[in-house]
């Protein structure tokens, strides 16, 4: 295998998720403050093609569309293994939906070129969409699967894929180059070595803008991007509350009912 | 003057954290049931890079400093000071031998000790002296072309976990007649004595071992004859005594965590006791001692990476900030009522883990002595 892309996104950090706010009028999340980390199905999509090049050679090349400073998360990827990272980012883009993204990053792929895997994560703990994956394969004009839970690739080039349907798993076999997005049962994503924080200081993070990529306007940015936040509320979460009357013996039988009603006890 | 920390460090921090919340937490119930260190985490942890971080790469480690090593045991100890406790001794082994050994003992040793193979562990302490060092009873004698131990080594972190003991014992008498040696613990005559059953660090396996007619050869000195003093002290006070700091460290910080959000979570009279100016007044006190440390800990470790001269530095460190850490988990426990005495939350731990790091690595007493010599010396009348 020669070269396997792995497309990352810098997310809040889920333990600071309570600090994350929303703006009205924008409906964008507030991320300022609150420290970024990779994606957390995206560290499971990095850990597989860092194992495929282990086992099989190559190289791991990081894509993410994101602002500048994105540079710190791809750094972190960086130090888990991977030989380089490009980081596209420009103004232009800002506003785009999962279609927009997935133009940005299909041409991010053309640009880096010559590769036989794109790995994602299934989605990102923020957006949710779990579109990009699928998008971006049409765009390269791949095949894709999502929901990948096993992955092996045989000494004759051939991928055997794992895939989680509703009501079981389905056994795939596939030829690169192709588009996959990964769910967590696939792999334990390894820890940072300190060896890897010092080898990534020297390693390469290029940043690309749009004049480099050439995307047409029409189809990023929030003018490009068909579909649009309608509304944002917050939810928020309180306690049941019900009071049982009558006798100690009715309220008894009624709790009892109850308990049963909510799951907690199984009849 | 730059207090902030670099890129390379943050991404440390960040790497040992997540580490920490991941691996640790599991292994901690049956720590505490048993006292015994989970030594299946050690091999994840040489993979990451934690045993080989003082040492140089040509002899298997990473090489990264102690202000690395610091952030690294700071964060482990933020989640079970027992590891930090165990890791700093294995360090103070790598660091022994890194500064007195030869070649061939280095690359003997050091190897195994960065890949985790085994733990590290520096015997000093015997029953007649541990503050005393030169008092310590525990002989060896020069036969031959071997020197002949007998004695034991008492209080000793790692006694039961490593493959090759490092110790101090008498060849002569006064200060330059004590001598270190590396004894694999499988050599006649060596043998694993009791393990203590502390109230805290639970999990961080102390010991102590006996000697009987236990002959080791000449090459196996570690450092020249009458080097001991040097050999020991140098270890403890560099190695030894910023690892207790930063063990306390990582304590005080998880101390300052549980304290705050308990403070804001706790409601009484209709609001979180965070509120209650009692309740701030010792949240204050918490903060500001951490910071304290925090500074001192790191000032530490930044002159021993600019080989300045510390041992004064790392005395006040170390007895500071395992000091602080005890008064601060006493306030914490305050903050949370008798739920702070029960045993299903942290803060009784953490005080149980602070209250041990006080002896351990030399009492506060004797840190203070030697502060005190440094702090008149400039004054003294000739």
């Amino acid at each position: 295998m020669k070269r396997i892309i792995v497309c990352v996104k810098p997310v809040p950090d889920p333990k600071e998720w309570d600090k994350v706010s929303m703006d009205p009028e924008t409906k964008t999340l507030k991320r300022e403050g609150i420290p970024s980390v990779i994606n957390p199905l995206d560290k499971h999509a990095l850990e597989a093609a860092l194992a495929l090049r282990d086992l099989h050679g190559g190289e791991v090349v990081l894509l993410s569309m994101a602002p500048p400073f994105a540079q710190a998360t791809l750094r972190e990827g960086l130090a888990m293994g991977a030989d380089r990272a490009v980081l596209v980012s420009d103004r232009v883009f800002a506003g785009s939906d999962s279609l927009g993204t997935a133009e940005i990053l299909a041409a991010g792929c053309r640009w880096i070129s010559d590769f036989d895997l794109v790995l994602c994560g299934n989605s990102s703990i923020d957006g949710s969409t779990a579109q990009v994956c699928s998008q971006l394969g049409e765009m390269l004009g791949l095949p894709n699967v999502m929901h990948v839970t096993g992955l092996e690739l045989s000494d004759e080039g051939k991928l055997s894929i794992t895939q989680k349907i509703e009501s079981g798993f389905v056994q795939l076999s596939a030829r690169s180059p192709i588009v996959l997005s990964v769910r967590k049962e696939l792999n334990k994503p390894r820890y940072i070595a300190f060896t890897g924080i010092l080898a990534a200081e020297s390693k390469e993070i290029v940043t690309l803008s749009n004049d480099e990529l050439c995307v047409s306007s029409e189809c990023i940015g929030l003018g490009g991007s068909p579909t649009k936040m309608a509304g944002l509320e917050l939810r928020t979460f309180e306690r049941k509350k019900e009071k049982l009357e009558g006798t100690a013996e009715d309220i008894v039988t009624a709790l009892v009912e109850k308990i049963y009603q909510c799951g907690v006890l199984e009849c | 003057m730059d207090f902030g920390f670099s890129e390379r460090e943050e991404m440390l921090r960040k790497a040992v954290r997540e580490f920490a919340e991941s691996e640790i937490p599991p292994k901690m119930e049956k720590m505490e049931e048993t006292g015994e260190f989970p030594v299946e985490l050690m091999k994840p942890m040489a993979q990451v890079g934690i045993p080989g971080i003082i040492t140089p790469p040509e002899y298997g480690g990473v090489g990264m400093g102690y202000v690395a090593r610091n952030i690294v045991l700071e964060e482990l100890g933020r989640i079970c000071a027992a590891f930090p406790m165990s890791l700093q001794v294995h360090h103070m082994a790598c660091a022994a031998l890194m500064d007195f050994g030869t070649e061939e003992q280095k690359k003997k040793y050091l190897p195994p000790l960065a890949k985790g193979e085994t733990f590290g562990t520096v015997g000093v302490t015997d029953p007649a002296g541990g503050s005393d060092v030169i008092g310590m009873k525990c002989t060896a004698e020069l036969k031959g072309d071997k020197y002949v131990i007998n004695g034991r080594k008492c209080f000793i972190t790692n006694s039961h976990l490593s493959d090759f003991w490092i110790i101090v014992a008498k060849t002569g008498d006064g200060p330059k007649g004590l001598s270190a040696f590396i004894i694999d613990k499988d050599t006649p005559g060596a043998k694993m004595g009791r393990k203590e059953n502390k109230f805290g660090l639970r999990g961080a396996n102390t010991g102590e071992w006996a000697f009987d007619n236990c002959e080791v050869p000449k090459e196996n000195m570690l450092g020249a004859e009458g080097q001991g003093l040097t050999v020991g002290l140098k270890t403890i006070s560099e190695t030894g005594r910023t690892g207790m700091a930063a063990t306390a460290l990582g304590i005080l910080q998880a101390v300052y965590e549980e304290a705050a959000k308990f403070a804001n979570e706790r409601v009484l009279y209709g609001k979180p006791i965070a509120s209650l100016q009692a309740i701030q007044l010792l949240v204050a006190e918490i903060y500001t001692q951490l910071d304290i440390c925090r500074l001192l800990n790191y000032r530490v470790n930044w002159m021993k990476d600019n080989n300045m001269r510390c041992d004064t530095e790392t005395s006040m460190a170390k007895y500071y900030t395992c000091n602080a850490a005890v008064e601060a988990a006493k306030k914490a426990i305050e903050i949370h009522g008798s739920y702070g005495i029960m045993r299903e939350y942290a803060v009784q731990r953490l005080f149980r883990d602070a209250m041990v790091t006080v002896p351990a690595g030399g009492t506060a007493e004797i840190a203070k002595v030697g502060i005190a010599r440094a702090a008149l010396a400039p004054f003294k009348k000739k």
